[in-house]
């Protein structure tokens, strides 16, 4: 019965795993690639980890499994936020489909301080013209 | 078939062909940001490798390891994208 439990949340967390590594070379953006792996990778190497907790079934890995789940859960989502600006402000470009862009206009190039509003200073701003295909 | 034999042959291959994927958008990757995110990522599926390899060797250790990569992981995605952004635009 403990092997069954175990084998289930390994083989979901291999699964989301595969999902992620699939979408990160499926997707046609660098966004929208940030935006597959930080959620289904995460939720893959916890559920993985949880298999562990329930292999050794003792306080030991079980604390230390929830402390790597906690880190991560932490982490991804500043990490993908980190990656995610720096990205915009080297002027990575979006994909040809997109249908908005919330940020044009916003960011300024040079002193990286985000406004509310589009103000009229044209040449300040990151350029983000659309993928030329 | 018991756990070990499908730990062994089922989910260790579904990571390494995870990885392949991953490595093959690290090697590719248009822009540098694809290849940062492509190697947080591949940091991410080896601590999933090595908690696997903690069940089949029964190493409970091993996990110690895991929890040095996750810290790795963060540090070099924060420093790799700090430097990208203030880095010169040529």
């Amino acid at each position: 019965m403990i092997d069954i439990i175990i084998g289930i949340l390994a083989t979901f967390g291999a699964l989301f795993v595969l999902f992620a590594a699939i979408g990160l070379v499926r997707m046609p953006d660098t966004y929208l690639r940030i935006s597959v792996t930080t959620k289904a990778a995460t939720l893959g190497v916890g559920l993985v980890l949880m298999s562990t907790t329930v292999y050794f079934s003792n306080a030991d890995v079980t604390s230390q499994a929830f402390v790597i789940i906690l880190f991560l859960f932490l982490t991804a989502p500043v990490s993908a936020h980190l990656i995610g600006r720096a990205s915009y402000f080297i002027g990575v470009k979006l994909w040809d489909k997109s249908v908005m862009d919330e940020l044009r206009g916003k960011y300024q190039k040079n002193t990286h301080i985000l406004k509310s509003v589009v103000d009229d200073t044209p040449e300040d701003n990151v350029d983000h013209t659309k993928m030329d295909k | 078939m018991t756990l070990f034999e499908y730990l062994h042959f089922i989910i260790l291959p579904v990571l390494v062909v995870s990885a392949v994927l991953i490595l093959w958008r690290f090697i590719k990757g248009p822009s540098i940001a694809d290849k940062i995110v492509a190697l947080d990522l591949l940091i991410t599926t080896g601590i999933g490798v090595i908690a696997v390899y903690s069940i089949i060797y029964n190493q409970s250790t091993l996990m110690d390891t895991a929890l040095i990569l996750a810290l790795i992981a963060f540090l070099s995605t924060v420093a790799l994208s700090y430097y990208l952004e203030k880095r010169k635009r040529k």
